[in-house]
């Protein structure tokens, strides 16, 4: 599996798609750090990005591969090797190589603002971190949609509807539905349903790390109570790892059973 | 020997394989030959563990290989379509095949067969058609294995690779490999198989010598014995 990895993540690393990737992690760090005079403002408006963009590129990266690596998976199947390890490689391979872009295009211009020393270093964590976990997650998803799928119009069609509707449905039905009931009590209802989307979840920790959650009003602050607390970051880290190791899990045993 | 026994396939609704019994002899080339859809790729993606028959078994070298995947050492498959990742360069994803498969090898033979020495250090997405099908031939074939299995193997090749190409399949041949190839080309049936298997709408219409299935058609060329047979197959 580690040299289906390594194979995999030097193709990728190499391939001009990722270093535009990493490319526009840098320049649009760099832009915000430098022309932003506040290092809180920027960090939100990179989270903004690193949100919707990171789980469009994992999904668009995951079925593009797929489907580009289709007559070579069948070559690497007909070797001795172990079903599982060829899909899991090919995937750490793709998620590890995008989270690679991400990680070096959004440290270098950090480092070089000085953010060790500043006291938002913790929250630097907490954005590579979700960063990375939404690109697992992302690119998982989309390598699971297009493995059951051979119609590749269909499967970029199903990958988009999918980040469509984690990044900008869900939450529309979400207000919907907090404005028709909003005579109940919902704070705890609010608070289950972001745990179902990665999008959301990122987005609520990174916020409340940067203490701006008072812009949330009572659910806000119901939400500080919880994700702020001890149990709420385990909670709140482990769903999203879920939410980044199911899908492969799945794909492992579809790949398993599947025609090549 | 590679043997399939009572052999079924279904892709959703439609019947791919049909009660399907081959043997194929030790040290013999067999060609399996069949109009479009008739089952010859999805033949031998069963026996290389790629699709999984619904029913029936495959046997190789007397292992039943349900879920094994360890009997594909002995195998050496060259597909179809030759696609690899664009970014890697040639000499680059024959050591990374080499490293899949810890085995002798004989890359070296077969890439100066190929002439292919002044493209290893060239990415493989700016190769033509024909130089990634010999790329195809050398890291499939590098390894020496008991068993060769060739789909559709002389597509995009040049004259002089081509020639080439069947000499190596016979003195493989010569060395007691057992061999397999797909071909719509007859006349590659004619120069280097022994025997046939003659599939039509997945299951086996005739296996045997070349010579044997001459005798089933009025005329004694190969090639207008497959077409009467594909012509009374549609009248019938």
């Amino acid at each position: 599996m580690l040299r289906i990895l390594k194979y995999s993540f030097f193709d990728l690393t190499r391939s001009w798609w990722n270093l535009v990737y990493f490319a526009f992690f840098l320049l649009v760090t760099f832009s915000l750090l430098y022309l932003s005079s506040d290092l809180s403002n920027a960090m939100i408006s990179l989270m903004n990005i690193i949100t919707i963009l990171i789980p469009l590129v994992g999904t668009l990266f995951g079925v593009m591969h797929y489907y580009n690596s289709k007559e070579f998976t069948e070559l690497l199947l007909a070797q001795p090797i172990k079903r599982k390890d060829i899909f899991l490689g090919q995937y750490l391979g793709l998620a590890v190589s995008l989270s690679a872009g991400f990680i070096v295009g959004l440290c270098v211009p950090f480092f070089m603002y000085g953010i060790f020393h500043s006291e938002l270093f913790s929250q630097f964590i907490y954005l590579l971190a979700t960063g990375i976990l939404l690109t697992f997650t992302f690119s998982s998803i989309s390598f699971l949609i297009a493995l059951n799928n051979n119609n590749k119009m269909k499967g970029f069609a199903l990958a988009l509807v999918f980040w469509l509707f984690m990044a900008i449905v869900y939450d529309g039905l979400f207000l919907l539905l907090l404005v028709q009931f909003d005579e109940y009590p919902l704070e705890k209802f609010a608070l289950g349903v972001s745990l179902f989307n990665p999008i959301d979840l990122s987005r609520v920790i990174i916020m409340l790390k940067l203490d701006i959650a008072a812009l949330l009003g009572y659910t806000g602050a119901v939400f500080k109570l919880f994700f702020g607390s001890y149990t709420g970051v385990i909670l709140s880290f482990s769903m999203l790892f879920v939410w980044s190791v199911a899908p492969i899990l799945v794909t492992l045993k579809v790949a398993s059973k599947k025609d090549f | 020997m590679i043997q399939l026994l009572n052999l079924y396939k279904n892709f959703g609704k439609t019947r791919v394989l049909e009660d399907v019994n081959v043997l194929l002899k030790e040290g013999r080339i067999t060609a399996v030959l069949g109009p479009n859809g008739s089952g010859k790729t999805t033949l031998i993606k069963t026996i290389l563990g790629l699709v999984k028959a619904d029913k029936g078994q495959v046997k190789v070298s007397d292992l039943v290989i349900n879920g094994c995947w360890e009997y594909r050492k002995d195998i050496d498959y060259l597909s179809q379509i030759a696609r690899f990742p664009d970014n890697l360069k040639v000499v680059e994803l024959i050591n990374m095949i080499k490293d899949f498969r810890p085995q002798e090898t004989r890359e070296n033979y077969l890439i100066d067969l190929f002439e292919l020495r002044p493209s290893l250090g060239k990415k493989l997405g700016e190769l033509s058609g024909g130089t990634r099908q010999k790329v195809n031939i050398v890291v499939t074939l590098m390894f020496d294995s008991k068993y060769l299995i060739l789909d559709e193997p002389t597509v995009g090749l040049d004259p002089v690779a081509l020639l080439r190409l069947k000499d190596f399949i016979r003195d493989e041949r010569k060395r007691g490999k057992t061999i397999l190839i797909t071909t719509h080309i007859i006349n590659l049936v004619n120069e280097l198989a022994e025997d046939i298997i003659f599939l039509l709408e997945g299951k086996v219409y005739f296996q045997g010598t070349i010579e044997e299935m001459i005798k089933l058609g009025k005329s004694d060329d190969l090639e207008r014995v497959i077409a009467e047979i594909l012509t009374n197959g549609k009248e019938g």
